[in-house]
């Protein structure tokens, strides 16, 4: 009797299927693709309104909020212009460990191997910038930044290459030691304790048309190569198998090790180019918040954007556009302080990343009973 | 006397990494690497001095309680951004660097958004009432002794148990071989996706726990917030520094605490001709990450089975991919 009950508990079991399981789905046309993104961000926005709502203790309009998001933007010229600056900042970044994420290489550092170029590149200035005329400064600089973003990214390559040293933890470790270099040579530089060092009159870009102008171009022609460089040259082929399939590469006669090191040559070189625009076009000067957490939104950047550079472009836009409309919110709102820019950004990165899911898998529902038992 | 303040300092503060190292250590054991886990101890520091803040605006008055409660919220806030996360990256299949990089970034500004709004309203901040609870039963004491209580204590004990569930029950030989080869676990008939879900909340929670520990026992101050998020990431150099064994994290986290906190000790008990003091700190901090990676490729190049990473950390499990 026991033993019967058990068996037909056993059959119940077997007869019920999960409601739905989870299923790879064929690749989605662009538009649809694109429709589930857009979809998500509206959804997010929804609920960022909602939380807005709720922080603002029921006194902000929630449309008010979104007019304010584009007012911190566009609402006057230099708005504008700080919001091409950033974006411009972070996807050159963003387009420094690109190449390395297509290869699957993790790639966390980039925060510190900018940190290091832009201190490498102040260093020139300091030692070097009383007896050098411009010009030749400026190469020292680029020179500089380039070698050390070239050091620091190319380590864990070839460790990951030789003993397959996990990156993620090395590259992330790196980027503390940039951090703590900054800080003592802060400290050696300012006799006066002061910590912080005096923008600097020499090392800087030529101004064209405004600060901001040539940096930007820089970083447009910089999209462009990126997506030749990944799209049609061998070497950014080569990046693609190896993403795809470390052992589909090995068996077609690609030298995986060398593929490593070399794109790592080339994220680190982007990085240190990202470092030396920052300090000659930008900042003049170095702190330890310089880089200020962008080398790991530009991984968020890559990655939402498929490594595709021109894709990375909306997507560092969008980043810039809720950071900058959120300090618009924060600052015009009481009763919502300064920490809602990243609230923000989170809630929405969050939907984003979760509509990925949707993009590239599908719900498959039980099916109705077969035929009868 | 400088010396003992000095190991008493580094062990208070070494607690903070171990809570954190020793919930990062489970939820790798489960494959995830959760970069989220300094945003997770913002959190679980956030929801503890909330709670906090609440029971003396209420007007409860009984020590235990604040510990008890305020511990709980914080394991269970911070279990829930690990809940966040593992519906992203388990359910949702999401990439974890990307996702945990997310949660970093809004736990942090949570935290700092939660934390500027509990002041009684004329600058006085209700919650650090409480400390002398969560000294206990050294709060009275005038030097160090003060941070080493039962919430430092607890850390210890968290982390040991752990490491004897880890290592020897069955539950732990299952999430070992959730975290090395989920396709085979699965074969076995293991709940994979339970047993990340589990071990990505109760890590979070742990973790959490250090975030209020921190705030509580061994900074007590208002300020002690924002130095939380570097804590989060010396947690993740721990986990790798003791080779993700928690019981070694116990004493990597006095290391790391005595490493972290030298340049502000060492000149005055050590002399050096010729150095000035103010350089050391930099220096000191920097060690234990150059340390972390030391260790990272001796034990890469080593190549002993027992002290690698979980073989498939870092990537998602989908049951129908070969």
């Amino acid at each position: 009797m026991n033993k019967e009950n058990k068996a037909s508990a056993a059959k119940e079991k077997i007869k019920k299927e999960p409601l739905f399981h989870i299923a790879k789905r064929a690749p989605l046309p662009f538009w649809k693709s694109a429709m589930i993104r857009v979809i998500a961000v509206l959804l997010a926005l929804v609920v960022c309104a909602v939380v807005c709502y709720i922080l603002g203790e029921g006194k902000v309009n929630p449309l008010e909020l979104f007019s304010k998001l584009f007012e911190g933007n566009f609402e006057t010229e230099r708005k504008i212009w700080r919001t091409l600056k950033d974006i411009a900042v972070l996807l050159c970044i963003s387009l420094a460990v690109t190449p390395a994420f297509k290869m699957r290489f993790w790639n966390i550092g980039a925060e510190g191997q900018v940190l290091v170029s832009c201190l490498a590149s102040v260093a020139c200035v300091y030692y070097l910038g009383s007896s050098l005329p411009n010009g030749v400064l400026l190469l020292c600089m680029f020179g500089a930044a380039l070698v050390t973003g070239i050091l620091w990214a190319v380590l864990p390559a070839i460790f990951k290459a030789k003993w397959n040293t996990n990156e993620t933890l090395f590259t992330l470790m790196m980027n503390y030691i940039a951090t703590s270099l900054v800080s003592f040579f802060l400290i050696i530089w300012t006799p006066d304790g002061s910590s912080s060092l005096k923008e600097f009159q020499i090392g800087q870009l030529p101004v064209v048309y405004n600060q901001y102008l040539l940096l930007v171009i820089i970083v447009a022609l910089l999209t462009v190569g990126m997506y030749i460089y990944l799209k049609y040259s061998k070497q950014g082929y080569e990046i693609a198998v190896v993403g795809e399939s470390q052992k589909t590469a090995c068996y077609i006669g690609i030298s995986v090790k060398k593929v490593i090191v070399r794109t790592m040559i080339v994220s680190g070189a982007l990085c240190g180019l990202a470092g030396f625009l920052i300090v000659s076009a930008l900042d003049h000067s170095v702190t330890t918040n310089t880089v200020g957490g962008r080398g790991f939104t530009a991984i968020m950047v890559s990655w939402l954007g498929k490594f595709n550079p021109f894709i990375m472009v909306l997507t560092s836009f969008l980043i810039v556009f809720l950071e900058h409309g959120a300090q618009e919110v924060s600052s015009d709102f009481p009763a919502i302080n300064s920490a809602f820019p990243s609230i923000i950004t989170g809630i929405i990165l969050f939907f984003i990343i979760g509509c990925e899911f949707f993009v590239n898998y599908k719900l498959v529902m039980r099916q109705k009973e077969e035929s009868a038992k | 006397m400088m010396i003992l303040e000095y190991l008493l300092s580094a062990l208070a503060l070494g607690m903070t990494f171990l809570y954190g190292s020793t919930g990062e250590i489970i939820t790798e054991k489960a494959g995830h690497l959760n970069l989220g886990i300094p945003g997770v101890m913002c959190i679980g520091a956030a929801g503890g001095c909330a709670s906090l803040h609440l029971m003396v605006m209420a007007g409860i008055n009984i020590p235990v309680v604040w510990v008890v409660v305020g511990l709980l919220c914080a394991f269970l806030s911070a279990a829930l951004a690990g809940l966040l996360y593992s519906f992203l990256a388990v359910t949702l299949q999401s990439n974890q660097n990307v996702t945990g990089l997310v949660l970093t970034t809004f736990g942090v500004g949570l935290m700092k958004y939660i934390m500027f709004g509990l002041t009684d309203g004329d600058g006085g901040v209700p919650y650090l009432k409480t400390l002398s609870a969560f000294r206990f039963p050294f709060s009275e004491s005038t030097t160090s002794l003060q941070k080493c209580s039962i919430t430092a204590l607890l850390a210890v004990v968290i982390a040991l148990v752990t490491s004897f569930v880890l290592f020897k029950t069955k539950v732990g030989l299952n999430l070992r071989a959730v975290g090395e080869n989920p396709a085979t676990a699965d074969a076995a008939g293991i709940n994979v996706v339970g047993y990340k879900y589990a071990a990505t909340c109760i890590g979070s929670g742990i973790a959490g726990i250090g975030g209020l520990s921190y705030i509580m026992n061994c900074s007590g101050s208002r300020e002690g917030y924002l130095s939380i998020e570097a804590f989060g990431w010396l947690a993740i150099a721990l986990v790798i520094f003791a080779l993700w064994k928690p019981h070694l994290s116990v004493f990597g986290s006095f290391l790391f605490g005595l490493l972290y906190i030298a340049g502000s000790f060492i000149p005055s008990i050590i002399p050096i001709a010729g150095f000035k003091t103010m350089w050391a700190t930099p220096l000191f901090e920097m060690l234990p990450y150059v340390v972390t990676i030391i260790v990272l490729v001796i034990s890469s190049i080593k190549e002993k089975k027992e002290n690698q990473p979980p073989a498939s950390l870092g990537l998602s499990y989908f049951r129908e991919e070969r």
